[in-house]
């Protein structure tokens, strides 16, 4: 191929032309956000921050670090959902098993802890479990051709019903290791702390940040999302990689199921109904197209962090109903929905 | 070669005029390969080597037993019209569609690939027809994806944007690797997608309408570096519907049509002119009753007689400004190579793409067409050539397919009675002899030629007074062929217009009562059909370097033809190859 280098160097394709530095940062700022890559990333995070510094005026206490901290510590188990389904959702895929599963694995972890098994066995078991749902899911849809809604929803139900056949109503979890991982607080300095979940769930978002952008497992995922055909017409390892992403799908759900648990020192059958359109959500408002393609695991985290900065706000506001969260996570989709419609069409 | 070009004349000769190698059917395919390559100016050994290729899609046999071969160091060129079995082919070799039956040698070793992968494995490297690279990510990862520089695992950012950086300089093209792909025009693409199959060091690289997107310095670009990897020893497969540019670049031709095999030829020893008959082809002759009675309309010369007149109508990108009269009662044919325009402006003309120049004229009234709905209102019928994905609903009934336009015609809120439905479906099934002739048979399950007459049906329901076919003929058996083509003739008698676009010329002289020639997006020459022949209609799509002005006088055949050949030596004022097209 050095015979090709060796070029005339003849006047090149496309000239960029110069121009004054105000006007280029404003054309690199007006670029960046009508990019499909970054620019719902961009709104996202200008939109979280924005929605912290309203609070923080409006609300005394509001604007300290454990706040901050907190929606990490709330929502630990849905960061790791929402890892999960930007796997999915970048290959133009979904999955709705995700807050059943999240369910059934509480319900395995404290009925096995009830008989006395130990958390060493039980947690690797679980999250073996759950990632071979994932597996089958991802068959059913690769080799069945099935619409990953279809074939999702009915893991949905299957994992649901598997709750009641372990058991129909709450079961606690007394084991030590649960308890001592659920109260403890690791001290950050200066009155703040955070729970071992937060800490897990950072973990994950560092591997699955890794795995998207440096694999080339996380590169097929991209181009899966923008065209499953080219994909496989450059060669690309498709099928495998399809179905990967349900596995680590299920993977993560297990993980949350766990972390879940600790949360709540419980399982029960009805946990977590809806969880799956919460993920969906943060992934959505994170700045994932639905369609595949475009988005980052960090852009997911970041729209955990807004539907939890909005709960936090209803708190603080103390007269509005919980249900209040729900309407504005409904109008913010909407809203970022259209937006990112109006903002890669503008790029046209 | 001992299959050397057959004078022109003599190629005419026999069913289908088909000059073609072949090897006797019993013999067994290992011991065949010294004695069909008999030709002692080749290269000693091919490097691919496909021999007895079928491949059969659900009720088209889209490759019929051919063979292919290609050398190192040598640009070979794949030609046939649209359907001819070109990518179908392609695909065979780099292992997107199975075969049915034949084999593929590469390098020596009989190969069989299960995918793209293991082709390009294999060192098989194509750049497809449309561009299938991933808009969403880095230019260079769409050069470098699936063989990404690693360290450590990770993948290697900085060595694979600067070995993207080079493969592009060596394209001479100073794009941002890191900037993402979609936001480049469709031309830098194309070049982004060559790069990609440099890059792998391929003994065979298939570039499929590679320039189709690209300007004369890209183009000439592109060749520079096609010819520095000729001389590394790359077969490469060039497929271009650009005439001139097959001629520079390439040393050997196939041609295929309808899913055959034509022939193998030397580049130099072709003709252009014969080429293209091949590449279009013979039909036979058995419709010569047509033949007297064709020419016997006489049209009015008159503008008022004319159902659609378009002045100067044209599309950027698709056709450059046309003029097309067509009178009442006129059968119109368009002739042109594929990509020579003669799709594209049907298209305007049915409403399915807007025209952006130009103005048409419906019945006198001056009309802009926006929609097909509209051209339907003003009485005109678009059948498209793409039958199966722009004609027929496969899964609906014989009876559905045929009321459909009728009913879109009236509004959804009038439905059609189903006794009427009833009486209109059986009326044309015995009209067209559809068979099977069961209404309520599903469409995907008939005949080619059958979902043609499904499909004419639907149009003729809504009385048109343009109806436009566009290759109404292709892919469908002799009698169905005779059938339709009667059935046109009859229509025009009975005062309806035809536009009939088929890349079959004896087709086109024998129903039509003016031919229309393009070539190159232009219209070259609008002639009466009154002792037209295929020869002269050869001459002029080839090469038309005859004048528009000339070509009535041109008509008489042989002087038209040496001027094209003579004309073929100089630079052809009418080349309009590289004006990019699709771009803005």
């Amino acid at each position: 191929m050095t015979k090709l280098l060796d070029a005339p160097q003849q006047p090149k394709l496309p000239v960029r032309p110069s121009m004054p530095p105000a006007r280029r940062l404003g054309a690199t700022i007006r670029n960046l956000m009508t990019s499909p890559k970054y620019g719902p990333v961009i709104v996202t995070a200008v939109l979280f921050i924005a929605v912290f510094v309203i609070g923080g005026v409006r609300y005394r206490g509001f604007f300290s670090g454990q706040v901050f901290l907190n929606l990490l510590v709330d929502n630990s188990y849905l960061i790791v959902l929402a890892v999960g389904m930007t796997f999915v959702i970048l290959t133009g895929g979904i999955d709705l098993s995700v807050g059943a599963v999240v369910a059934l694995s509480g319900m395995i972890a404290a009925s096995l802890l009830q008989t006395g098994w130990s958390p060493s066995v039980v947690i690797p078991l679980l999250l073996v479990l759950t990632s071979v749902l994932g597996l089958l899911v991802g068959l059913m849809i690769h080799v069945f051709k099935v619409q990953p809604f279809i074939a999702t929803l009915a893991a949905m139900f299957l994992a649901r019903g598997l709750c009641y056949m372990v058991s129909q109503s709450s079961i606690s979890i007394t084991d030590p290791v649960f308890v001592s991982l659920a109260q403890t607080r690791i001290p950050l300095g200066g009155n703040l702390s955070i729970t071992p979940s937060v800490i897990i769930a950072l973990i994950v978002v560092a591997i699955a940040v890794w795995v998207l952008h440096s694999t080339r497992f996380g590169r097929t995922v991209y181009a899966i999302g923008a065209g499953e055909q080219s994909g496989l017409l450059m060669g690309l390892p498709v099928a495998r990689t399809k179905v990967l992403v349900y596995v680590i799908s299920g993977f993560c759900s297990g993980l949350a199921g766990v972390l879940f648990t600790f949360y709540t020192l419980s399982g029960y059958p009805l946990t977590a109904i809806g969880t799956e359109l919460d993920a969906i959500a943060a992934v959505v408002i994170g700045g994932t197209l639905l369609t595949g393609g475009y988005g980052f695991v960090l852009g997911s985290v970041l729209g955990v962090l807004v539907l939890g900065v909005i709960q936090t706000i209803i708190t603080f506001e103390g007269t509005l109903s919980s249900w209040w969260t729900r309407i504005f996570i409904g109008a913010l989709l909407l809203v970022f929905i259209i937006l990112q419609k109006v903002l890669t069409a503008r790029r046209r | 070669m001992p299959r050397t070009r057959t004078p022109y004349s003599q190629n005419r000769v026999g069913p289908g005029g088909r000059i073609r190698r072949r090897m006797p059917r019993d013999r067994p395919a290992d011991d065949s390969m010294e004695s069909t390559v008999t030709n002692h100016t080749d290269p000693p050994t091919a490097v691919v080597e496909m021999r007895g290729i079928s491949i059969t899609f659900p009720g088209v046999k889209a490759l019929d037993d051919v063979d292919f071969r290609m050398f190192p160091g040598e640009v070979h060129s794949l030609m046939g019209e649209n359907g001819a079995g070109k990518s179908t082919l392609i695909k065979a070799l780099t292992g997107v569609y199975g075969i049915d039956a034949g084999t593929i040698t590469l390098a020596g070793d009989q190969v069989s690939f299960s995918g793209p992968a293991q082709a390009q494995a294999a060192g098989i490297s194509t750049v497809y027809q449309e561009v299938h690279l991933l808009p969403n990510l880095s230019v260079a990862e769409n050069i470098m994806l699936g063989r990404e520089p690693r360290r450590f695992g990770s993948i290697d950012w900085r060595a694979m944007r600067r070995r993207s950086a080079q493969l592009l300089a060596g394209l001479n093209l100073d794009i941002d690797p890191g900037s993402l792909l979609g936001d480049h025009s469709l031309a830098v693409q194309q070049l982004i997608a060559i790069a990609r199959a440099i890059d792998v060091q391929a003994k065979v690289l298939i570039l499929d309408e590679p320039t189709s997107s690209l300007d004369t310095d890209e183009v000439a670009e592109l060749f520079r570096v096609i010819r520095s990897l000729k001389e590394q020893g790359v077969a490469i497969l060039f497929v271009s519907h650009f005439l001139d540019q097959v001629y520079e670049i390439c040393d050997r031709l196939t041609v295929l049509r309808n899913g055959k095999l034509v022939g193998e030829y030397l580049t130099e020893e072709l003709l252009r002119i014969d080429l293209v008959q091949k590449m279009i082809g013979k039909e036979l002759t058995t419709l010569d009753d047509l033949e007297q009675r064709a020419r016997s309309v006489v049209v009015d010369e008159s503008d008022a007689s004319n159902f659609v007149n378009a002045a100067r109508l044209g599309r950027r990108g698709a056709i450059n400004p046309a003029d097309l009269p067509i009178a009442v009662g006129e059968v119109v044919g368009l002739a042109g190579l594929l990509g020579s325009g003669r799709t594209e402006l049907a298209r305007l003309l049915g409403g399915i793409d807007r025209a952006d120049s130009g103005e048409l004229t419906i019945r006198g009234k001056a009309t802009k067409l926006r929609t097909p709905r509209q051209a339907i209102s003003n009485r005109i019928a678009f059948s498209s050539e793409n039958r199966r994905d722009e004609g027929i609903v496969g899964d609906l009934t014989v009876r559905d397919n045929i009321v459909l336009a009728l009913q879109a015609d009236r509004g959804w809120f009038r439905p059609i009675p189903k006794k009427r439905q009833d009486e209109l479906t059986q009326s044309y099934i015995q009209a067209l002899h559809i068979r099977p002739g069961n209404p309520d048979a599903l469409v995907r399950n008939l005949s080619g030629g059958n979902q043609q007459k499904v499909l004419l049906a639907r149009w003729l329901a809504i009385a048109p007074g343009l109806l436009i076919l566009d290759e109404p003929t292709r892919g469908i058996d002799i009698g169905a062929k005779a059938e339709i083509q009667k059935l046109v003739f009859n229509l025009a008698e009975n005062g309806m217009s035809v536009l009939f676009i088929s890349a079959e010329l004896e087709e086109v002289l024998r129903l039509s009562h003016r031919v229309v020639v393009l070539r190159d997006r232009h219209v070259v020459a609008d002639l009466e059909n009154d002792g037209l022949t295929v020869d002269a209609l050869l001459a002029l799509i080839a090469d038309g370097s005859v004048e528009a002005d000339d070509a009535d006088a041109a008509s008489g055949t042989s002087g038209a033809r040496d001027a094209v050949l003579g004309a073929s030596e100089t630079s052809d004022p009418l080349t309009i190859d590289n004006v990019p097209g699709g771009r803005r």
